[in-house]
């Protein structure tokens, strides 16, 4: 396995943004016929690593070899040619264009697509990696798998003989993250060199022939799989021993406080996107939704946040019925409730303004008379900072400049400062380290303690599992079953949320 | 050569300020390449535009005079542009805000001075606000495309005066010129210190615009607004009402100065009432990083600009469309220059040098 | 009214409607690139001068439109290095484009007031009856008995037709303009397509303003463009950024344009100057129309208006 020397070979690699050092000489060999994890957290420089070795960014300095030959790769277009290819973890496929269309994008072919020709050709690839393409579906009628596999079709084609997949399964069900396993291996086996970009310690251990792992900007290690184990990847991952373990705490209230029952409605285009969604939530308890990206939970989200228009159906809230209401009626009416969205730059912060005018998005509607009052809201600000640990050069700096973890703090802060008696929280650790995803699982605990009432939205099994009290999993717009979290096995949940009701799955 | 572009740590305000002035200097140079290919020597040219700009009392009123539309218009455009609502209609705004304080002085014209100055006012803001309401409700009704449809706006607002310069409101005693009739003189602004008193409207109004968009929670929302619709959504901010109100004042305030060319400057109603200054306020308010204050600043040189530029038309006989140009190119220079306050070049030189470096 | 003055009619709303087709054509190119160029209105005052000065005074038409065609190019090289190379805002940087053009046109048009071209220049842009396509009755003289540039305004409608949709090059510009991210990924070279598609949208927009300068009118005149150049943008919003419908819109627009005019001579008692407004009013009614209802097939390229940077962080 580990004869010869390197297919792809990175030397001393350095990039900086602006103040920021994102890789600091960093290194890496990768062989072919193997599958090469890059493990490390958020901001530990993998991404940027990568972006460089697919010319999407330009080191600062450092050397790049493929195949024994330095290569200056300043474009995606020169790395294709030197045959890498990259699966970007947002996919750059056009959604108004079909499959094929996005496979001959930027492929020379003379001045006409000639698209029958093209057309046999990408089919034997299909065959020798035996990948499953409907080359004539236009992407925005794909699933995320599909649209993972086209991706790597169209790499494929363009001769990449290195691919780099960056957190591949981090919006798959587990059983697409089997099948996309399958095609790694095979791509293995026809000799690729795979580098898999992850932080997920299962996948790794599962897939990878050897792991190098990043921390800070910094190559730690790089290890073979056989002689190495999760504890010891985690340590050096973290750069110190850690307790992964999620807590979940002990239920203290048992009243019911939020009743939805048959809740529709369609989006822009006329689709159902929620059809006939029933359920309850308690104080003090941590409702999970799981589900493939799209399935419906921002929807969910909104509609009980007043934000999306609902066809049909109910929301009681203590008492209160929701349905019609917009987040203004909310606070007029003082129905306490707060929505952490899963876009907190576009939706729950706005990104140009400091922390002081962003507290104050939620203040504002409060005081009296015509004019803003910044002082309680800068001191809001200093509060949040001191009690979530903020980092930030002072209040008034512009978020977009925090960290995400920093920005996904601010955003919380604000939302638990109201007391709010039911949380909605869509996605509140993507992109987060581990130990700011700690954090925010303590402040939740934290909040359920209280008595809150939490619905916690999710892509990451593991976390759903380990901190929710039930799981509610929803497929395509429809709930498929609600499970108690502390009996739920990852393999019922994925069955589930590709569509498979909870009582079939049990027969 | 390689390059490629870097972002830059913010940057202070000095800086900021540096690389403003140096766009507005690389501007002026090339305006001067432009003037010395017409033969003519650029210096002579810009000191001459200073001399007519504010060489005696008589130029530094007509200067004065030109800030005032500038100002008042360039105020009504910031509060529509920082809710990034594209507002290019000040143009008929203007005019039709002069059209309403028309019909005022038209019809009441010996009405008591003061009352008949402050109806005018009402009707001037009342015209300019319902032309801007127009492109606003479909904006917020459907999501129509406000830049084109506040553009049509204009010329619809043009073509109407025509109509009535040309038909029913022709006057009669003009001897068949297609003119309107002067206003009678309690329904012109008086003057003080030499100018007429819409300076003072003028510098009420950007106090007034200066705290409505800091200090008061409609102009937040507005601002909020104009960052990320999504997030107004989300604070309960009503989207339809903020847009509605943001274009009723800007409309407003450009109806506002339509009245005031009107009633001081022109004492009639015209088509050449508002004189592309609808468009250029366009700049100045950008320009100006729709900043009140900076905004008086801007237009007065605009302003300066503009009654140099005629000066000059008639001491070397070119034509006054160049103020145009040199206004364009200022503008060109900083809409660029914002680039080199966000990011760097790097060169590869640099670069490999750099890369040495680290390796030993 | 009978079919003669109909027929007679259509065939002028053919002609009014070529600049407008010129410069729709050449906005949708640049905007199936992602960029917003709302510069139009002045790269055809910078065509329309151009191409009458040059026309003026070298009497040759070739000549004329190549450099009405550079000057349309040269503007569009400004508005594609700010907002592509500096990534300004495109909209005031449009704007200001069209500020700069109107100026430049009145700057160079100020001696061109009052002149004529010659007899030799204006043989170039003849009416050319077409064989065959000509003889088909009304239609033959509607469509196909005009000046070489009306058939070159059809021929290019045609092409960029082809070339948006069938060929590979069109393929990754639609890319470029939906998703830019995309394209780059797929080694398509962003920049330079959106550099050659504004310039080249630039250029078209300049011989949309040169055939009212050197056939319509033809002479110079202060402003000889009369907001055409707005209604055009609103045109490419109204064909879906379809070179097809741009030709339908175009003339639609011709025939409004010039509908008071022909009316004045029928009996009907409503001042020109309320006609004149039509062609404003109803680009404002065909706006509100087309927002009314949203879906993808007719829907702006996603990445209109955003800057693009491959290393943004």
């Amino acid at each position: 396995m580990t004869n010869g020397s390197a297919y792809v070979s990175m030397k001393d690699i350095t990039k900086i943004f602006g103040t920021v050092t994102a890789n600091d000489r960093m290194s890496l060999d990768v062989l072919n016929g193997e599958i090469h994890a890059l493990l490390g957290e958020n901001g530990a420089g993998k991404g940027t690593l990568m972006n460089m070795l697919s010319g999407i960014y330009i080191p600062d300095s450092g050397h790049i070899f493929i195949d024994g030959k330095e290569v200056q790769l300043s474009s995606p277009r020169e790395a294709i040619n030197a045959g890498v290819g990259m699966i970007h973890q947002h996919f750059k496929l056009v959604d108004v264009l079909t499959a094929l269309e996005n496979i001959l994008l930027g492929y020379k072919t003379g001045i006409l697509l000639r698209k029958r020709e093209r057309e046999a050709e990408i089919r034997k690839i299909m065959d020798r990696f035996q990948l499953d393409v409907d080359l004539n579906k236009y992407v925005y009628d794909m699933s995320v798998g599909e649209k993972q596999t086209l991706e790597i079709l169209k790499t494929l084609y363009r001769g990449a003989k290195v691919l780099i997949l960056d957190e591949p399964t981090a919006v798959l069900t587990p059983q697409e993250t089997v099948r996309l396993f399958k095609i790694m291996r095979r791509m293995k086996e026809q000799d690729c060199a795979v580098i898999f970009i992850s932080h997920k310690m299962n996948e790794v251990m599962e897939i990878a022939d050897r792991v190098t792992v990043l921390r800070k900007g910094r190559t730690i290690d790089t290890l073979n799989k056989q002689e190495t184990d999760p504890q010891e990847l985690t340590e050096l991952m973290v750069g110190r021993p850690v307790d992964l373990s999620i807590n979940r705490t002990a239920r203290v209230f048992d009243n019911k406080v939020l009743f939805v029952k048959g809740l529709r409605a369609l989006n822009e285009e006329g689709v159902e996107v929620l059809k006939g969604l029933t359920f309850d939530l308690g104080a003090g308890e941590i409702l999970g939704v799981a589900g493939i990206a799209g399935s419906g939970q921002k929807e969910l989200c909104e509609a009980l946040a007043g934000l999306y228009r609902i066809k049909e159906g109910e929301i009681t809230f203590k008492g209160e019925n929701l349905v019609g209401k917009n987040p203004q009626e909310f606070i007029n009416r003082k129905i306490s409730m707060s929505f952490i969205p899963e876009d907190r730059l576009g939706m729950g912060l706005v990104a140009s303004m400091d922390m002081v005018d962003n507290i104050l998005l939620k203040q504002y509607h409060y005081s009296q008379g015509l004019f803003v009052k910044r002082k309680p809201a800068a001191s809001k600000a200093k509060e949040i900072i001191k009690k979530l640990d903020v980092q930030t050069p002072g209040v008034n700096h512009p978020i977009k400049n925090l960290s995400g973890g920093n920005i996904q703090k601010v955003l919380l802060g604000r939302e638990l400062d109201s007391h709010p008696e039911l949380l909605i929280t869509a996605y509140p650790v993507r992109g987060l380290d581990i130990n700011t995803c700690h954090k925010i699982y303590d402040i939740l605990n934290e909040e359920k303690q209280k008595g809150v009432a939490i619905l916690y939205i999710a892509e990451d099994l593991d976390s759903l599992i380990g901190l929710c009290d039930r799981i509610m999993v929803i497929s395509n717009g429809e709930i498929t079953g609600i499970v108690d979290a502390r009996l739920a096995e990852k393999k019922q949940l994925g069955a589930m949320m590709l569509g498979k009701k909870e009582e079939e799955y049990a027969v | 050569m390689q390059f490629r572009i870097v972002k830059k740590p913010e940057i202070s305000q000095k800086q900021y300020i540096m690389i403003l002035l140096t766009a507005i200097v690389l501007a002026l140079i090339t305006s001067g390449l432009f003037i010395l290919i017409l033969g003519l020597n650029p210096f002579y040219v810009y000191s001459a535009m200073i001399k007519g700009a504010f060489g005696s009392t008589y130029r530094l009123e007509q200067t004065v005079v030109k800030a005032i539309p500038l100002i008042i218009v360039s105020l009504g455009i910031a509060i529509a542009f920082k809710m990034k609502f594209w507002n290019i209609g000040a143009e008929g705004q203007i005019v039709v805000g002069a059209l309403f304080a028309s019909y005022i002085a038209l019809n009441y014209g010996e009405a008591p001075r003061a009352l008949l100055l402050v109806a005018m006012l009402g009707a001037g803001f009342l015209g300019g606000s319902l032309w801007g309401l127009i492109p606003a409700f479909f904006k917020a009704r459907w999501g129509t495309n406000e830049v084109i449809v506040t553009l049509m706006m204009n010329y619809i607002a043009l073509k109407w005066v025509t109509y009535l310069q040309y038909g029913p409101w022709k006057d009669s005693a003009s001897m068949g010129f297609p003119k309107i009739a002067n206003f009678t003189q309690n329904a012109i602004l008086p003057k003080l210190l030499g100018v007429h008193i819409g300076w003072v409207i003028a510098l009420i109004l950007t106090a007034f615009v200066f705290i409505f968009m800091n200090y008061s929670k409609k102009g937040f929302e507005i601002a909020v607004l104009g960052e990320s619709s999504n997030t107004a959504r989300y604070a309960g901010i009503n989207i339809s009402r903020t847009i509605l109100f943001s274009m009723l004042l800007s409309g407003g305030i450009a109806g506002l100065a339509g009245m005031i060319q009107a009633s001081a400057v022109s004492n009639t109603l015209s088509v050449e009432i508002s004189g592309g200054v609808g468009y250029t306020a366009i700049i100045t308010a950008w320009l100006a990083a729709l900043k009140p204050p900076w905004i008086i600043v801007v237009s007065v040189l605009f302003a300066a600009m503009v009654q140099g530029s005629s000066f000059v038309q008639t001491a070397f006989g070119i034509s006054a469309a160049s103020a145009l140009v040199i206004q364009a190119l200022i503008l060109f220079f900083v809409l660029g220059s914002d680039f080199f306050t966000k990011y760097k070049i790097a060169f590869s030189s640099e670069l490999l040098a750099h890369g040495k470096e680290t390796k030993k | 009214m009978n079919t003669v003055l109909v027929i007679a009619f259509l065939k002028a709303a053919v002609i009014a409607g070529t600049p407008l087709l010129f410069a729709t054509l050449g906005e949708i190119m640049t905007e199936r690139a992602g960029n917003l160029n709302l510069g139009v209105e002045g790269m055809m005052l910078m065509g329309a001068v151009m191409g009458f000065q040059v026309g003026y005074s070298t009497s040759n038409p070739l000549l004329a439109l190549i450099a009405a065609a550079l000057a349309g190019g040269a503007g569009a090289l400004i508005f594609a290095f700010l907002t592509v190379s500096l990534r300004s805002n495109q909209v005031v940087s449009g704007l200001a484009l069209t500020i700069f053009g109107t100026g430049f046109a009145g700057f160079v048009g100020q001696g061109l007031v009052g002149l004529k071209l010659s007899e030799k220049f204006s043989a170039g842009f003849l009416k050319i009856k077409l064989p065959l396509l000509g003889d088909i009755p009304a239609l033959g003289e509607i469509f196909f008995n005009h000046d070489i540039l009306v058939y070159i305004g059809y021929l290019t409608a045609i092409i960029l037709g082809l070339y948006l949709y069938n060929t590979r090059n069109g393929l990754n510009l639609r890319a470029v303009g939906e998703n830019p991210a995309a394209a780059d990924a797929a080694s398509v070279r962003v920049t330079r397509y959106k550099y050659l598609h504004i310039l080249l949208g630039g250029a078209l927009c300049g011989i949309g303003g040169a055939y009212l300068s050197l056939v319509y009118v033809p002479v110079w005149q202060e402003n000889i463009t009369a907001g055409r150049g707005w209604i055009a943008v609103a045109l490419v919003i109204f064909s879906s950024w379809n070179p097809y419908k741009a030709v339908f819109g175009a003339f639609l627009f011709g025939g409004l344009d010039i509908i008071g005019f022909r009316l004045q001579g029928t009996g009907i008692v409503i001042s020109q100057y309320i006609f004149a407004m039509i062609p404003y009013l109803v680009t404002i009614i065909i706006l509100v129309v087309v927002s009314f209802k949203k879906d993808r097939k007719n829907a702006p390229p996603k990445s209109l208006g955003e800057p693009y940077f491959r290393e943004e962080r």
